[in-house]
């Protein structure tokens, strides 16, 4: 690191972390859609990364069909990518609804390792679904949002090293209130009572008239949604759409939902955090292809002191 | 059993099976999994490629061995394939190499074996006046656009020729070293064709690779046949020149002991240096170097890095090295910002535009803002990176080892003329170097008079005084083009522009 006195290295840093805390805030939204299905079913959804990719592929052509640029008139912008947001839910939700019906649930009392593969195929195919729309290389998504600074512009301290700009309040200022509108959802709703229950004991809680069919399903629901708005928010943050990118993003959130404790909330939006926070420093600090290793290491290290993760030690009060 | 305790042990090896196969198929996705391994060691980049894992390290001991009892007997090959058991041999090693082997070993003792089943020995099939040339090409993925255009001149300067060379009608195949699930060129794929071409008795020129990594696992395969390729893009220098490279090349791609590959462009030796030089022009006073840690990429980054140094650059890089991106980052933000608090003149970037070169060009755009100045080799020379990286792409500059197209004089102006004609659009940069690898096949053919793959690649490394439409040139002994001449251009309008031609620095 370069930075000239105490000030300066410090900025950097702080610089650093908001990036980290930026890049967090999209893997902990797919992070959360990977936790809800394994709290509720113990099954590790491979095919989530790949979905929220197509969130991306599908929020880019919704954009582009609305011949959206940015000097697009302000309200309707504002409008028209708010229409864009809930349809890329509505699609990735449905999405996973039908994949649920179709690949997952004939297997549900088939041995363990079955619905895993089956995941794993699913995630193949979203692949290949996302190549044939997109085509193979990484392509050009809209710089649809305003990129003013809010530090220099907005709060007028001039000369700063830091930058916060309106791009990166945009994706906590979207992320954190859809997190929080799921945490009171589970927490707060009959329907949330009903997936607790499910997660608790499947056969006990459908002798006390719980659809677990439907519980399921609504599960499968949520995730798929709040993976249609991470590939938005992704599109719009970093303006490149790519085939592949639910692979590594599938990744990253998986492990801060296993970092978090996986099957709790809370631990995937703090697991993806701490996630985006270390792949920044590690960017900063190392060369930028230790930060797979990097981050990895720091799984199995809490891995190593608290297996169930973070904040996993509540086994019973799942989801 | 009670449930709780029933579901506690499922969710352990649950988890523990999802790691497994995670990390398996992690392994199986990743394309960086090979290319990461290629720059540092030649030898790791071949274990992806089962068949050419032993072949460069030495020809006695080679799973490939239907090749390799071709080259300890070239006089076998010479006879036409009749009396090639490596034919034969080398098609079941497409499949299982350690099956291959055997099989290999048992042909090369008892040909005679060989020759009885009909099926296993393509050799016999052979058409005595037929030779046919193929080339091998990523055309899946988004370098298709480029080698859509470098078929379109292979498939024009054979028909110019009246598919003849000589007394011989010439076929042509047009073979992809890509998948669709990487999006790119992939090694398994690439050794694949290379030994499709060796067990193929009418093959005699192998047009390929495109990448230079691809080149790695291929050359060795086909040196063992003697099977003479020749390519129109790689630009690695370790591929063929001694002292270039690492210490162990090329002599490690010749387990026959005599070269078999060529190129017609110019190798980044010259490209890196001349890159250099540019930026010197430029008015840049430090530069910060990135590669995406491919053969290629980081290849070319180290000769532009050395280069600089040697001319009076400061290289702001930690440690002054060239330093690797994760190809497959979500972001490059915070290398943006380690880059910012160096304060460079100049971003350079060695590697390819299927490496994520658009979004860390949007990046550095947007972190550093307009000021340095963003710079890369031949690998972003392409529609496909403007595209990816839209409006960042814009005051870029790209060096090219050779002249566009459209900067091409005499004999080059009239095929791009006739290109166009033919074809009813622009050809991409490595469109002629293309059409000039078919037509000195054609012409090395031409002059060997035999079918005869020995022979053959012998009279292409001969290729003395060509007229092409690159000009006059000649392949020296290691079988580079004795061409030198560089382009620099720059993204203008959305647009490649060339600037000027480029010399090396010295």
């Amino acid at each position: 690191m370069s930075c000239n006195d105490l000030s300066h290295c410090a900025q950097l840093l702080l610089q650093v972390l908001l990036i980290g805390i930026s890049n967090g805030a999209v893997i902990a939204l797919i992070a959360l859609g990977y936790t809800l299905v394994y709290g509720i079913i113990e099954f590790i959804n491979f095919a989530h990364g790949d979905l929220f990719m197509l969130g991306t592929m599908f929020s880019l052509t919704v954009v582009t069909t609305f011949g959206l640029r940015k000097s697009t008139p302000g309200l309707q912008l504002a409008l028209l990518l708010v229409v864009t947001l809930a349809l890329a839910m509505l699609f990735c939700a449905t999405a996973n609804v039908v994949i649920e019906r179709i690949a997952y649930r004939p297997l549900r009392s088939a041995p363990r390792l079955a619905p895993l593969i089956s995941a794993i195929g699913v995630s193949f195919i979203l692949i290949n679904i996302g190549q044939y729309w997109n085509g193979a290389s990484p392509v050009d998504f809209p710089n649809l949002l305003p990129n003013i600074d809010l530090i220099s512009d907005v709060m007028g301290i001039k000369g700063s090293t830091v930058s916060y700009s309106t791009k990166d309040l945009f994706v906590i200022a979207l992320a954190v209130p859809l997190m929080a509108a799921l945490r009171l959802f589970v927490t707060r709703t009959r329907l949330g009572k009903a997936m607790r229950a499910t997660a608790q004991d499947r056969e006990a809680a459908a002798l006390m008239g719980i659809d677990i069919n439907v519980t399921i399903a609504l599960t499968f629901l949520i995730g798929g949604a709040l993976a249609g708005s991470a590939g938005f928010i992704y599109g719009l943050y970093n303006n490149t759409a790519w085939f592949l990118q639910g692979f590594r993003g599938g990744l990253m959130a998986f492990t801060a939902a296993v970092f978090g404790g996986i099957g709790n909330l809370a631990g995937a939006f703090l697991g993806g955090m701490l996630i985006g926070i270390a792949a920044a420093f590690s960017d900063f600090f190392f060369d930028p292809r230790w930060t797979q290793a990097v981050v990895f290491a720091l799984l199995i290290l809490t891995l190593v002191f608290r297996p169930a993760g973070i904040l996993g030690q509540t086994v019973r009060e799942k989801v | 059993m009670k449930p709780v305790s029933r579901r506690s042990f499922l969710r352990v090896s649950g988890l523990g099976a999802a790691a497994a196969i995670l990390s398996a198929c992690g392994g199986a996705a990743s394309p960086t999994a090979a290319p990461t391994a290629a720059p540092t060691k030649p030898a790791a980049a071949a274990t992806t490629a089962p068949a050419a894992t032993s072949a460069p390290a030495g020809g006695a001991a080679t799973p490939t061995t239907g090749a390799a009892a071709a080259a300890t007997k070239p006089a076998a090959a010479a006879t036409g394939g009749a009396a090639t058991p490596a034919a034969g041999a080398t098609s079941a090693a497409g499949t299982t190499p350690a099956a291959g082997a055997t099989a290999g070993a048992a042909a090369a003792t008892k040909p005679a074996a060989a020759g009885t089943t009909t099926a296993a020995a393509p050799a016999g099939a052979g058409n005595p006046n037929t030779i046919k040339i193929v080339s091998s090409l990523p055309r899946t993925g988004s370098s298709k656009g480029q080698t859509d255009t470098i078929v379109n001149s292979i498939k024009m300067a054979l028909e110019e020729a009246n598919n003849k060379a000589g007394s011989f009608t010439l076929t042509y195949d047009d073979l992809d070293d890509a998948t669709a699930a990487k999006g790119a060129w992939d090694a398994g794929k690439e050794a694949e064709n290379a030994q499709k071409a060796v067990a193929d008795p009418d093959v005699m020129v192998y047009i390929g690779t495109f990448n230079s990594g691809a080149a790695k696992v291929s050359i060795p395969i086909l040196n063992q046949a003697s099977l003479v390729m020749i390519s129109p893009a790689n630009t690695y220098p370790g591929l063929t020149k001694p002292g270039k490279g690492e210490a162990n090349e090329p002599k490690v791609y010749q387990p026959s002991g005599k070269p078999n590959y060529t190129r017609v462009v110019p190798a980044d030796d010259i490209q890196g240096s001349a890159a250099a030089g540019w930026a010197k022009d430029l008015g840049a006073k430090s530069v910060y170097v990135l590669d995406d840690t491919e053969l290629y990429g980081h290849g070319i980054a180290v000769v532009f890095t050395d280069t600089a140094k040697k001319i009076g650059l400061t290289v702001a890089n930690s440690g002054g090295v060239s330093e690797g991106i994760d190809t497959k980052a979500q972001d490059y933000r915070a290398l943006a910002q380690k880059i910012k608090a160096t304060n460079p003149d100049m971003v350079y970037f060695g590697g390819i535009t299927q490496n994520n070169a658009g979004k860390l060009w949007k990046d550095l755009r947007n972190v550093l803002g307009d000021k340095p100045m963003l710079m890369g080799p031949d690998g972003i020379a392409e529609e496909a990176f403007i595209k990816d990286a839209g409006d960042a792409a814009e005051g870029t500059y790209v060096t090219f080892g050779g002249l566009p197209p459209d900067k091409l004089s005499g004999a080059g102006a009239d095929w791009y003329k006739r290109y166009k004609a033919k074809y009813n659009g622009e050809p991409e940069v490595y469109a002629v170097y293309g059409y000039e690898a078919a037509k000195v096949a054609i012409d090395a053919i031409g002059r060997a008079g035999k079918k005869d793959r020995a022979a053959i690649r012998d009279a292409v490394f001969a290729t003395k005084n060509f007229q092409g439409a690159l000009g006059t040139w000649s392949f020296d002994e290691n079988g580079d083009t004795t061409l030198t001449t560089m382009s620099g251009m720059q993204v203008k309008g959305g647009k490649l522009q060339f600037v000027k031609e480029l010399k090396a620095a010295t």
